[in-house]
C-alpha cells in the first residue's frame, strides 16, 4: 500500500527543512533571520486562518496566545534548562529534546488559554467576538506584566538561541499539514459549514459551538508553538511585543491571503514579512500602508489579494505542460 | 470616608469622559449595527484639534477653552461624516466581517497617519481652561474635574433633547428601529446616518479635549485604550441604548478608579475587559438593553 500523499508531503517538508538547516552555516545570517521570521509568521497566519478563515469567526487575540506559548517555553528553557542540562549546557541532542518539550508545553499552555477564552466567548458573534478576543489578549498581556518571575513589564531576557530553520519549518509544515487535514476531513466539513451558515448548520444538527472551540484551541496551540519559536529566536520577549498591533499584523496576513485559502495566506505571510525588510527606509509608513491596504482590499477585493484556486491553476499548468495526457486529469485537480 | 468621596469624584469625572465616547459608539451601533473602531481615533483627533486651537487662544479663560472645544467638535464632526461617506457607505449592507475589518483599518490609518502628521512623541496639552484646585473639607477637587462633569452633563442633556425632541432625532430612532421601514416613510437614511456620525464624533471630540485636560499629555495612540473602555461601557449599558451608555460609562469609571486606588492598581487595564466578558456571558444585552431574537 502506498502511504497517503499528505504524509509524504509532510515528511518531505521536514526533510527539506533539515537539509536547509544543515547548510545554514553557508547561508548569509541576515537572509537566515528573514527566513526564520517568515516561517514563524507562516505558522501564525495559517493557524489563525483556521479560525478567521475556515470557521468564519473573527479573533483578534492571536498575539495573546502567542505570548502564552512564548513565555511558557522560555520559562522552561531559562528557569529549568540550566538544572536539567547541567553546567556545560548539555549536548545538542539534550538541548533539542528540551526545546521540543518546551515548544510542546508552550503550545499546550496556549491551547489551554484558548480553551479558557473560547468556551465563554465563542457563543458570541462578529463584532462582539472580535472585541472579547481582543480583550482577552490584553488581559493576558496585563497578567504577564505583573508576573515578576517572568520579568514583569521589562520582559524575559537571556533566552537560549535554540530556534533554527529546521525547527521553524518543521513546525510550519506540521501546522499546514494539521490545518489542511482537519479542514478536508469529514469532521472538518463542520468548520466550513459553521462559516457558511451557522443557523443552518445548527438546524442540521452540527454543534457549531464545539467546532468553533476546536478551531480556536488548535489555532491557539500553533500560535503558542510559534510564540516559543519566536522567543528562542529573538532571545528576549516583552509583554508589549504581543499587543493588539501584533494580532492585527497576523489578521492582515489572513485577510490579504484570502480567508480560508491556506496557500494564499502562506504567500501573504511571506510577502508581509519580507516587505518591511525591503521597505526599511520608509518604515514609518509601514502601518499607514497596512491600514490603507486593509481598507482598499475591503472596498475593491474583499475576498483577498491572493485568493485564487491554486489547485485549478496547477492543474491548468500541468495540462499545458503535458498536452499528450488525456484532458481532465492532472494531479492537482480534485 | 473622605478618601471614598475623593475617589467617587475622580471616578465620576473619568466616567463622564467615557460616557462622551461611549455615546458615539452606541449611536452608530444603533443605526448601522457595527462597531466603529475608528471612533476612538476621532477622539484623538479631537484632542489634537483642541491642542492646536488652544495654542492660538488666550490661556486659562473660559471662552478660550470653549472656543477650542467647539473647534474640536466641529472638526471631528466633519471628519466623522467624511469617514462615513468615503469608507463606510460603499460597504453598507455588505458582510459584517468586511465592515469590521474596514473599521479596524480606518482606526489604524488614523493612528499611524496621526503619528506621521503630529509626531509620535507625547505633547503637553495647554491649560485652555482656568485651572484652580479647590479644597473642601479635605476633598481636593480640581477645576478640570468640575468642568468635565458639567460639560459632559450639558452635552448629554443636549443629546437627549436632540434624540427625543427633534425631527432628525425621531428619524434617527426610526432608522435604528427598522432602516427599511424608515426609508419607506420618507426618511433619507443617508442624511440620518451622516448626522449620527457627525453627532457622535463631535461628542468624542469634546471627550478628547476634556480627557487631555485631565491627563495633560496627548499622542496619536491616546485614543486606543479609552476608546476600548468606552466601548465596553456601551456594551455594559446595552449597546444601542443612549442612557445605558451613560450609565455603563459611569459604572466603569467608578470601578476603574477604585481599583486604581487599591493594591490591585497594576491590573487596572484588565478590569474593563473582565467586565466585558462577564457582562456578555451573563447579560449579553447589557444592563438596560433588550434581547432580540434572531430572524432566519
Amino acid at each position: 500500500m502506498r502511504p497517503p500523499r499528505h504524509i509524504v508531503a509532510l515528511a518531505g517538508a521536514v526533510l527539506a527543512a533539515l537539509a536547509l538547516s544543515l547548510f545554514s552555516d553557508r547561508i548569509d545570517p541576515y537572509f537566515l533571520d528573514v527566513l526564520t521570521g517568515v516561517g514563524i509568521n507562516v505558522i501564525l497566519a495559517v493557524s489563525l486562518n483556521l479560525v478567521n478563515g475556515y470557521t468564519g469567526q473573527f479573533s483578534l487575540g492571536h498575539a495573546g496566545f502567542m505570548s502564552v506559548g512564548a513565555y511558557l517555553s522560555a520559562a522552561i528553557t531559562v528557569l529549568w534548562g540550566p538544572s536539567l542540562l547541567g553546567a556545560d549546557g548539555g549536548t545538542a541532542a539534550q538541548q533539542g529534546v528540551l526545546f521540543f518539550a518546551a515548544l510542546v508545553a508552550g503550545g499546550l499552555g496556549a491551547a489551554l488559554a484558548g480553551l479558557a477564552v473560547g468556551i465563554p466567548s465563542l457563543r458570541l458573534k462578529g463584532d462582539y467576538l472580535a472585541l472579547v478576543t481582543l480583550g482577552s489578549g490584553e488581559i493576558i498581556r496585563v497578567i504577564f506584566q505583573n508576573v515578576d518571575a517572568l520579568g514583569g513589564a521589562l520582559g524575559l531576557n537571556g533566552i537560549p538561541a535554540y530556534t533554527t530553520v529546521f525547527w521553524v519549518y518543521s513546525a510550519g509544515a506540521l501546522t499546514v499539514f494539521t490545518v489542511a487535514c482537519l479542514v478536508q476531513s469529514t469532521y472538518g466539513r463542520g468548520f466550513l459549514a459553521t462559516h457558511d451558515d451557522e443557523i443552518a448548520s445548527e438546524a442540521v444538527g452540527l454543534n457549531t459551538t464545539r467546532y468553533k472551540i476546536v478551531a480556536f484551541v488548535v489555532s491557539a496551540f500553533f500560535a503558542g508553538v510559534a510564540g516559543g519559536l519566536y522567543g528562542h529566536f529573538k532571545l528576549t520577549i516583552t509583554p508589549t511585543g504581543f499587543d493588539f498591533t501584533k494580532s492585527i499584523e497576523i489578521v492582515v496576513m489572513v485577510i490579504l491571503g484570502g480567508m480560508g485559502n491556506t496557500v494564499g495566506v502562506i504567500l501573504a505571510a511571506v510577502l508581509l514579512t519580507i516587505l518591511p525588510e525591503v521597505l526599511r527606509s520608509v518604515d514609518q509608513y509601514r502601518m499607514v500602508l497596512y491600514s490603507m491596504l486593509l481598507i482598499a482590499l475591503m472596498l475593491a477585493r474583499p475576498k483577498g489579494l491572493f485568493n485564487f484556486d491554486y489547485g485549478a491553476i496547477c492543474a491548468r499548468l500541468w495540462r499545458r505542460l503535458a498536452p499528450a495526457r488525456p484532458a481532465g486529469g492532472g494531479p492537482g485537480a480534485r | 470616608m473622605s478618601e471614598f468621596l475623593q475617589q467617587l469624584i475622580n471616578g465620576l469625572s473619568l466616567g463622564a469622559i467615557y460616557a462622551l465616547i461611549a455615546l458615539g459608539y452606541t449611536m452608530v451601533y444603533g443605526v448601522l449595527r457595527f462597531i466603529n473602531f475608528a471612533h476612538s481615533d476621532v477622539f484623538m483627533v479631537g484632542a489634537f484639534i483642541g491642542y492646536y486651537a488652544g495654542r492660538h487662544l488666550p490661556q486659562g479663560t473660559v471662552w478660550g477653552g470653549l472656543v477650542a472645544m467647539a473647534a474640536a467638535m466641529a472638526g471631528c464632526a466633519l471628519l466623522g461624516m467624511l469617514i462615513e461617506r468615503l469608507v463606510y457607505r460603499p460597504l453598507r449592507g455588505g458582510p459584517t466581517l468586511n465592515v469590521l475589518i474596514t473599521a479596524i483599518g480606518m482606526s489604524l490609518f488614523l493612528e499611524y497617519a496621526g503619528q506621521l502628521v503630529f509626531g509620535a512623541t507625547p505633547r503637553a496639552f495647554p491649560t485652555i481652561f482656568p485651572s484652580r484646585v479647590m479644597e473642601f473639607h479635605g476633598l481636593i477637587i480640581s477645576m478640570n474635574q468640575v468642568l468635565v462633569i458639567v460639560v459632559a452633563a450639558l452635552l448629554l442633556l443636549g443629546l437627549e433633547l436632540t434624540v427625543f425632541r427633534t425631527r432628525i432625532g425621531t428619524a434617527m430612532r426610526a432608522v435604528a428601529l427598522n432602516p427599511g421601514a424608515a426609508q419607506l416613510v420618507g426618511i433619507n437614511i443617508d442624511v440620518v446616518i451622516s448626522f449620527t456620525f457627525g453627532l457622535g464624533s463631535a461628542l468624542a471630540a469634546a471627550g478628547g479635549v476634556l480627557y487631555a485636560l485631565n491627563y495633560p499629555s496627548i499622542d496619536p495612540l491616546m485614543g486606543v485604550v479609552p476608546g476600548l473602555k468606552a466601548f465596553v461601557a456601551a456594551v455594559l449599558g446595552g449597546v444601542g441604548n443612549i442612557p445605558g451608555a451613560a450609565l455603563g460609562a459611569m459604572i466603569l469609571g467608578m470601578v476603574e478608579t477604585f481599583v486604581d486606588g487599591s493594591r490591585w492598581s497594576t491590573y487596572k487595564d484588565a478590569i474593563a475587559f473582565t467586565i466585558l466578558i462577564g457582562i456578555l456571558l451573563f447579560r449579553p444585552a447589557g444592563l438596560l438593553g433588550r434581547l432580540t431574537a434572531e430572524k432566519v
